[in-house]
């Protein structure tokens, strides 16, 4: 099969115009004859639910949280771009576009960008006309603030809160068309199986987190909103339900996986500090607005941070990047504080740490401001780390954050699956090796509320009314499916936890398949992923049954998923041999150690075919053709 | 350090449940209080017994889904936070901690410390937005609007939906989860045409679903993880009165 990225033809700023013009319609009459499935209600799945119920079809949304309205983009602090450009400081829809591309090192497409960087200012406007409460200026006029990356400042936000309120705009849409019975919403629900008829997408298997209930639900499209997989590294900033469950299965039912192992891994995290930690909580990337990224300049300075005077402490973001400075994108800035750190200047007890330092900034804008803009976020540090960020520097260091792979889609953000679509970061679609600050609300939003509800129309007009029925084989055979999934791991009467599987696969994950990777350490990782995997399906140890509310179950299931889904991160990323954005192989890079880029060879998506159990998937590229940028060498200094 | 721990099991919303001692021996100081219970529950499975269910997903206190009634207290003893942010530095060597899920006759539980928000959703369905559809929206910078008055919907807007007032309140009441959504767009001025209409419809819900009246002690507001202010309250009651007159007058 050739992959078909449907880009439409034409001018780069008239493509999205001319597409949608292009694009079938339904009647409004006809509309209600279509029923639509949506997993996931992050800012991805809520909005496309809401708006295509709104637009008059029916539509049914599931998540496995108890309600709606805690999907994981509760969580975004920072912001989200839009190029508004009301700070009149030179942004343009063109400017957002390009800072995109360039910050993905040229692996995104310039289409899908552009659409992306052109539907941002309507996505500000929605959310304000919802009620979302963004930060004002003293006029009372919207407030921005910079992130990595780029030079405007054009990233809207609401404190360190942003994902918060954005989500409670799509809640609330999404609560409106519940009650007008458009949307159907089934909470504590999860999605193990993509059903397939004719090749076609025409339903899904849930499980009832309560009851334990195999559900068939049946519809003329599929929508997977289900956020990202960085939860394979077991810690990472992503909730502790985040799973690559829904878009895993989706692959196995024929969805090409896209560039799986691009993962990003954040600059501002508080570090490890425990074994028994579970999670790892981001710092925005907003705090770099103000904070200054520093160490030691000698390796044996134990003195408190205080007490260490300026002429001995080395800014090296501001140093090695002069004209970005502390704004350098994740990637680079993550690996500088690596470096560092591996040289030996880490700061605190394990020595994986550098200090985000606010000391001159609270000098310079007063308390009052600090505690405006980032109150919160100094709250959260406090709570878990004892230390007063207003007092002495932040200690932080990189985390596994989002996953810029995901389900390969089309310009109409269909996957290989007819029917089966993909949003938000579940796709694959706008970031290339690495996203920037506050794009991903953007994107997730993009998708949801503009794209989707608009391009999902051209196929449901293919379509018959008529639903097929969830009494059909092919609903039994996925029902049975994930049954006996589900009995496979209940007999499971062996000696060690789900936990212990996990935490297993996120350090060899992490040590082989992380910030840095080489040709021996993913050989490696292959192995060792292969000895777990065995070892999983004999020696873990259950308990319950499937019929009631069994967390033991809902873990040990996605666990089995990112066992497979990690074996074909470690194949992605042994296959790119270049660097690119996040995807760092120590065998390309430059003299200075920044990524470097084999365009020649490796200006292409990596789409992988799922070919059955134990066998080596099939790679195919799409090749990625820029005509109105131009390929550099990305330099931020 | 050693912790004692009296947790609530109860297999299912049919079977009654017990509270259940469990010791901890030498576990860090340094942990989540989440992460002690983590703990727990690895212990019981290698035991081969069911780990005790709770909920939880960001585990950094914005989704809402920890709901913890720690010592008689929402979401523990300190003030302005969840339960996922509360750390096990705040007990001391050999304390015994009480550790039940909310306790509201409109959220029953499900199992052990897991109980069902779903009234909730229900009464934010009732007409807790603003009616506007996708892309008819006006550019954003088109309403002015001060920044105190931004500010104080954002606080209102800040409410996690957690469900830490009904349990804090003895008359299981949802006043304030109602009046922050109530505030948060009734201080908006795109929150103005349906403000009456939504106050009515809003209350009307969270009184079906039987959830208990307000007496003004103020519980709620000094257990919200959010510290959503009582004032909150003062504005829904006003909006609800004069939603009362207006209707009256029409009818
Ligand atoms: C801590 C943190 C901070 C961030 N800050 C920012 C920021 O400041 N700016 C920015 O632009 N981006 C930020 N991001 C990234 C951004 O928040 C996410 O990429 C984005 O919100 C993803 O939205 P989504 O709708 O695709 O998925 P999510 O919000 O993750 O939603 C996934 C949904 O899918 C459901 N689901 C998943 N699997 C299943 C299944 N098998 N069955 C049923 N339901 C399922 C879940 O229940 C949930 O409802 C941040 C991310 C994190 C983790
Ligand atoms: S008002 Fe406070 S306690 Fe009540 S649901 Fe909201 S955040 Fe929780
Ligand atoms: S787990 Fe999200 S608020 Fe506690």
């Amino acid at each position: 099969m050739t992959l078909d990225a449907k880009i439409p033809n034409g001018f780069l700023a008239e493509k999205w115009t001319q597409h949608q013009f292009n694009l079938k319609l339904i009647n409004p009459a006809n509309k209600r004859k279509y029923d639509i499935i949506v997993v996931g209600t992050g800012l991805a799945g809520a909005s496309a639910a809401a708006t295509l119920a709104e637009l008059g079809y029916n539509v049914k949304v599931f998540c496995f949280q108890d309600s709606a309205r805690r999907a994981h983009s509760v969580a975004a602090q920072g912001g989200i771009n839009a190029a508004k450009n009301y700070q009149n400081d030179g942004d343009s829809i063109f400017r957002l576009f390009y800072d995109t591309i360039k910050g993905g090192d040229f692996r995104a497409r310039e289409a899908d960008v552009y659409r992306l960087a052109e539907i941002s200012n309507n996505i500000i406007d929605q959310a304000v006309a919802q009620g979302v409460p963004f930060a004002r200026e003293y006029g009372g006029l919207l407030d921005n603030h910079s992130f990595g990356g780029a030079q405007v400042s054009r990233t809207f936000y609401a404190k360190g809160q942003t994902g918060q309120q954005l989500l409670i705009g799509t809640y609330s849409a999404l609560s409106r068309q519940i009650a007008n019975g458009k949307v159907k919403m089934f909470p504590r629900t999860e999605m193990l199986e993509v059903v397939t008829i004719d090749g076609k997408a025409r339903g899904i298997v849930t499980r009832n987190l309560v009851t334990g209930a195999i559900e068939s639900h049946n519809a003329h499209a599929v929508l997977l909103g289900t956020g990202g997989y960085g939860n394979i590294y077991f810690l990472s900033t992503n909730c502790m339900g985040a799973n690559v469950t829904a878009a895993w299965q989706a692959h196995k039912k024929g969805a090409f996986f896209a560039n799986p192992s691009f993962t990003q891994i954040h600059p501002t995290c508080i570090p490890v500090h425990d074994r028994h930690q579970s999670k790892l909580t981001l710092m925005s990337e907003s705090l770099r607005n103000d904070g200054r990224v520093w160490v030691p300049k000698n390796r044996e300075d134990k003195r408190h941070p205080n007490d260490i005077p300026e002429n001995e402490r080395d800014y090296f973001l501001e140093r090695k990047y002069p004209s970005f400075g502390n704004l350098v994108p994740r990637d680079v800035a993550s690996r500088s504080v690596k470096q560092v750190c591996d040289q030996g200047y880490g700061v605190g007890q394990t020595g994986l740490a550098v200090y985000l330092d606010f000391g001159k900034a609270i000098k310079r804008r007063g308390m009052d401001a600090i505690k405006h803009s980032y109150g919160n976020l100094f709250q959260i540090y406090e709570k878990i780390t004892n230390e007063n960020a207003y007092e002495m520097p932040m200690k932080i260091y990189p985390a596994v954050h989002y996953t810029m792979g995901g389900l390969w889609v089309d310009y109409n953000l269909m996957t290989t699956v007819p029917g089966l679509y993909a949003l938000g970061e579940a796709n694959f679609s706008d970031h290339g090796g690495n996203r920037l600050g506050a794009s991903g609300l953007m994107q997730a939003l993009a998708d949801g509320y503009f794209i989707l509800p608009r391009t999902i129309a051209d196929y449901l007009a293919t379509l018959p009314y008529d639903k097929i029925s969830t009494e059909h084989s092919a609903f039994k055979e996925a029902e049975d499916n994930a049954k006996n999934r589900i009995n496979q791991l209940l007999a499971l009467k062996g000696n060690k936890t789900v936990d212990e599987f996990h935490k297993e696969l996120g350090l060899i994950m992490w040590n082989h398949c992380g910030m840095s990777r080489s040709e021996a350490s993913l050989k490696t990782a292959k192995e060792k992923i292969k000895v777990l995997e065995e070892e999983f399906w004999e020696n873990l140890s259950m308990v319950g049954s499937n019929e009631e509310l069994n967390q033991t179950l809902e873990k040990a299931l996605r666990v089995a998923d990112f066992l497979e889904m990690s074996q074909l991160m470690v194949t992605d990323a042994s296959h790119r041999k270049e660097s690119c954005g996040s995807h760092f192989r120590e065998e390309s890079q430059t003299e200075e150690g920044e990524a470097k880029r084999d365009d020649e060879n490796f200006t292409y998506v990596a789409a992988w075919e799922y070919q059955g159990k134990n066998k080596s998937e099939v790679l195919h590229k799409e090749a990625l053709t820029f005509e109105n940028v131009k390929l550099t060498q990305r330099s931020y200094k | 350090m050693k912790i004692h721990l009296k947790i609530w099991r109860q297999k299912n919303s049919e079977t009654p449940g017990k509270m259940v001692d469990y010791t901890l021996d030498e576990i860090s100081p340094e942990i989540s209080f989440l992460e002690m219970l983590d703990i727990l529950n690895e212990d019981l499975l290698k035991k081969g017994e069911e780990p005790v269910a709770f909920d939880h997903d960001c585990r950094e206190g914005i989704c809402g889904m920890c709901s913890l009634y720690i010592n008689g207290r929402s979401h523990g003893t300190e003030q302005g936070i969840t339960a996922c942010q509360l750390h096990l530095r705040s007990f001391k060597e050999d304390d015994t901690i009480y550790v039940e899920p909310w306790r509201a006759q409109p959220f029953p539980v499900i199992k052990d410390l897991i109980v069902d928000r779903s009234a909730f959703d229900r009464i934010i369905q009732a007409g807790g937005y603003i009616s506007v559809n996708t892309g008819s929206a006006p550019d954003a910078n088109a309403i002015p609007i001060s920044r105190e008055v931004a500010k104080e919907a954002f606080e209102a807007a800040d409410c996690i939906g957690c469900g830490a007032c009904v349990a804090a309140c003895k008359n299981a009441s949802a006043m304030l989860f109602v009046a922050a959504k109530v505030s948060h767009l009734a201080l908006l001025p795109q929150g103005q045409v349906e403000k009456q209409s939504r106050v009515e419809k809003m209350v009307a819900q969270m009184d079906k679903e039987g959830f208990g009246a307000c007496t003004n002690t103020g519980a709620c507001s000094y257990e919200c993880p959010k510290n959503i202010s009582l004032s909150h309250i003062a504005r829904l009651n006003r909006e609800y009165l004069t939603a009362k007159l207006a209707s009256k007058h029409l009818s």
